[in-house]
């Protein structure tokens, strides 16, 4: 093999879940020796690639090789035996076991077949001296340690056996100054030993400080690759956008200044994961979160809807304060708190259910008298709603599970709707959805706020919240760091600020 | 940064988490003897060899089927035959297990061989046919109960008396026969599994199934051996029940009794439905709790009719301490998980 073969290299990945496309057509090659950062928006492929590398996930097309020989993908097993080893985003520690348990999960060491507990010892001791995390009890269950230490007991756990490819995805996230500090000293050592090292990172000094290549994915595509520190962040973030726009959006309205606002809240934190949020919503006002995805946007959703424990502030609705205990404490006489979750699936709709059913659970109690449902009230609501949302007729008494995801996603809206929700938070609504249903969604956002709701709008898509938005709130680990209002909403200072850079850092360096 | 602790303290804390990964029977064994005592000094003939033996014949049994419960508990899956297969290798022992020695010796290790085989059975069908194990079970179970009543339709049958008087008896007038065989299943089969790599694998799949595909366990065999050892742990316990009744009955209501009785000693020896913790230690004191707990309402003269309401009362006490960890929960969702 001359030194220019890659180590690592993967052509023509294309990976579709359902109607979106994952990735399309991706490439990468990392050699040996190298550490290969790999950047690009949310949703542009990069955790899918890292996950087909790893035998995660079997893409639809493409081939990987290692050492110049074709891998199959044979699922996550075979990937490690062939010295692939990662360190996810979603921790992939069993919580009950102790950390020694996790850093030998994949082979145990054994003696006459059972699990020999002193090597396993000395193995863990090892691992964690080797990642500088001397300080974790290798007895202690992977349950009681905090994020930051099972980040490390992650990335020690993936070293264990000493793995010809690293991929860390986003790997750092949780850690402290001092962990990153000490992770990098390692992954510097061993890219001097020869491994091959990809990692996903959105903090862009990570990037500048550890990586010797960048490749850009976009859509599923690769853009560019390029040797680090050879192009401005001005560029790069260039490359990163740079995306066609199919969604045409409804028109802003102009909401009246100097109005009392509708949802006030006021040092807003929970579990160090949202800082001292302060901020306001006037009624008929649409505010986006940016930022990219994991910065507590998810988080301060599910706080104002009253599903966390433990958050602190204040929040008060057109002036009266709200308990956030929990989501039936949000519900407020002349309308209260809606959320639409995350996932539709599990946490908006009783799948199994009829759509009529699903659209009055949450307005049940203003539909009932004593208690008892008034099912001509109940039908008079449903049918307005299935006229307002344009869901098809054919299905209304079937179970929610047989409509399409756009629809099944206006089913969740509805239900909402039929509360007369003043504050209407929705957390991704359009994920995995069509263009069609996508700009009806947006409409129905539109219609909502020309009723004097305000609505808190998550979107993982840059382009939906320069379209839709009145504002943007841009979150970087758990605090908002920059606001962006009206025609100042740009891609380009979204992804600035998404990554916490100073505008004037897109600028070429001196 | 690091708290770099000297070697006092790294075995102090070494302790401290030994301790609190032993908690589950630490406090069910505790339980157990402080109810053995209590039994012990209020009966009538004291601690004597035969009040023991019954004690321990009866405890045995239970003991027994939970211990096989646990393996799918453990895992996260939960398995309802256990009571069928257990009444099932009772009906087969009473027509088999007789003869001279050799055939005696064939007869056990056929009765063991069917509840391996229908633990294997229960394996397949909740690993390969992703069937949920309470419904799986549910199924597999009352098919064992069925060939069980195919076997022995009215009560009958016998048992070799040797073998019978053998594991039923006292070994040197002390200790009972059956309570050494329990002591040697658990150390030939638990002990071992739980320190071999397919059981960690269990224990893994039932903390987060997810993590533990993605670390590379296997997951399939886990499971598939999980069911099995079940099987195997269940037809003991009916080999056992042979020798103490001397016959074979297709006995649903005593099968379904057993199955329930075990999930209860599976959660009162500390051993979480969720998975992923436990084990069949801290089961084997959960079982000799329920048992004791019929004995104590037995000699504190407690109305037979009243027994079932008290025997409620203290298992939903047992299982509540289970429901702690809920209340240090900071996202609401996930106390619905």
């Amino acid at each position: 093999m001359t030194p220019m073969t890659p180590l690592l290299r993967l052509e023509g990945i294309s990976k579709r879940y359902g109607g979106v496309r994952a990735l399309d057509g991706a490439r990468l090659a990392c050699g040996r020796g190298r550490i290969h950062a790999v950047l690009g928006e949310n949703g542009a492929g990069k955790s899918t690639l890292i996950k087909v590398i790893a035998g995660v996930v079997a893409p639809d097309a493409g081939t990987l090789e290692l050492g110049g020989r074709p891998l199959p993908f044979a699922g996550p097993a075979a990937a490690r035996r062939a010295g692939i080893a990662s360190v996810f985003q979603e921790l992939s520690l069993v919580p009950d076991l102790s950390v020694a348990d996790n850093l030998c999960i994949t082979d145990p060491p054994t003696r006459c077949g059972l699990i020999d507990r002193r090597a396993q010892r000395r193995i863990a001791e090892q691992a964690l001296a080797r990642v500088g995390a001397e300080d974790i009890h290798p007895l202690a269950p992977v349950r009681e340690l905090a994020l930051s230490r099972r980040q490390m007991v992650e990335i020690a756990k993936a070293l264990v056996r000493d793995p010809e490819v690293l991929l860390l995805d986003e790997a750092t996230s949780a850690l402290t100054a001092a962990d990153v500090a000490s992770v990098f000293g390692v992954l510097r050592r061993l890219r001097d030993r020869g491994m091959a090292i990809v990692f996903i990172s959105h903090r862009m000094n990570e990037i500048a400080e550890l990586a010797d290549d960048c490749s850009v994915f976009r859509n599923g595509r690769h853009v560019a690759t390029f040797p680090a520190g050879s192009r401005p962040s001005g560029d790069i973030i260039e490359m990163m956008i740079g995306r066609d726009y199919s969604s045409v959006f409804p028109p802003r309205a102009r909401p009246v200044p100097g109005e009392p606002p509708a949802l006030k809240v006021t040092k807003l934190s929970w579990e160090g994961r949202l800082r001292d949020l302060d901020f306001e919503i006037r009624p008929g006002e649409v505010v986006g979160l940016g930022g990219l995805d994991g910065q507590g946007q998810r988080e301060l959703l599910l706080a104002l809807f009253g599903a966390l424990r433990g958050v602190r502030g204040a929040v008060a609705v057109n002036g009266v304060e709200v308990a956030l205990s929990s989501p039936r404490s949000t519900r407020l006489p002349g309308g209260g708190i809606a959320l639409v979750p995350e996932d539709r699936k599990t946490e908006g709709l009783m799948l199994a259910m009829s759509v009529r059913d699903n659209l009055s659970f949450a307005a049940i109690d203003q539909l009932s008298r004593f208690g008892v449902i008034d099912r001509a009230a109940e039908r008079a609501a449903i049918d307005a709603m299935i006229e307002q949302l344009r869901i098809r007729a054919d299905g209304i008494d079937g179970p929610v599970a047989a409509l399409s995801g756009g629809n099944q996603q206006k089913v969740v809206i509805g239900k909402w709707l039929m509360t007369r929700p003043q504050i209407i938070l929705l957390n991704d609504p359009t994920r995995g959805i069509d263009v069609g249903t996508k700009q009806e969604i947006y409409q129905l956002l539109r219609a909502l706020a020309a009723e004097r709701a305000a609505v808190v709008f998550y979107s993982t898509d840059y382009a939906e919240l320069i379209g839709c938005c009145d504002r943007v709130l841009v979150l970087y680990d758990g605090a908002i760091v920059r606001v962006l209002e009206g025609d100042a909403i740009t891609e380009h200072d979204l992804v600035a600020g998404a990554h916490n850079l100073e505008v004037a850092a897109a600028e070429p360096p001196a | 940064m690091t708290g770099r602790s000297d070697p006092a303290s790294r075995r102090g804390e070494d302790l401290r988490y030994w301790l609190a990964a032993q908690r589950g029977p630490l406090i069910a064994a505790g339980l157990f003897a402080a109810m053995f005592a209590l039994f012990v000094t209020e009966h009538p003939a004291g601690l004597s060899a035969s009040v023991v033996n019954t004690a321990a014949n009866k405890g045995v049994l239970l003991a027994l089927v939970a211990i096989a419960q646990t393996f799918p508990v453990v895992t996260g899956g939960l398995d309802l035959s256990v009571g069928s297969v257990f009444v099932l290798a009772n009906c087969l022992a009473s027509a088999v297990v007789a003869g001279t020695s050799l055939q005696v010796g064939l007869g056990v290790a056929g009765v063991l061989a069917c509840g391996v085989s229908c633990g294997a059975l229960n394996g397949v069908v909740v690993v390969f046919g992703r069937l949920q194990p309470i419904i799986a079970t549910l199924a597999t179970g009352a098919i064992y109960g069925g060939v069980a009543l195919w076997l022995r339709p009215t009560p009958g049958g016998a048992i070799d008396e040797d073998f019978a008087d053998l594991l039923t008896g006292s070994a040197g007038e002390l200790v009972p026969v059956s309570l050494l065989v329990l002591a040697a299943a658990v150390l030939v089969i638990w002990v071992p599994y739980r320190r071999s790599a397919v059981g960690r694998a269990a224990y893994a799949i039932g903390s987060s199934e997810q993590a533990a595909y993605m670390s590379g366990v296997p997951v399939a065999r886990a499971k598939f051996v999980a069911y099995l050892l079940a099987g195997l742990f269940a037809a003991i316990a009916g080999l056992l029940l042979t020798c103490l009744t001397d016959s074979g009955e297709a006995n649903a209501v005593l099968g379904g009794s057993y199955t329930l009785s075990s999930v209860a000693a599976v959660v009162v020896g500390g051993t979480s439905l969720y998975g992923g913790s436990g084990g069949a230690i801290g089961t084997l004191f959960g079982a000799f709790v329920l048992r004791t707990i019929g004995d104590l309402l037995f000699v504190f003269d407690i109305d037979a009719l009243s027994q079932p309401l008290f025997l409620g009362v203290v298992l939903l006490v047992s299982v509540s301490l289970g429901s702690f960890r809920l209340l240090r929960v900071t996202r609401r969702l996930e106390l619905y998980r």
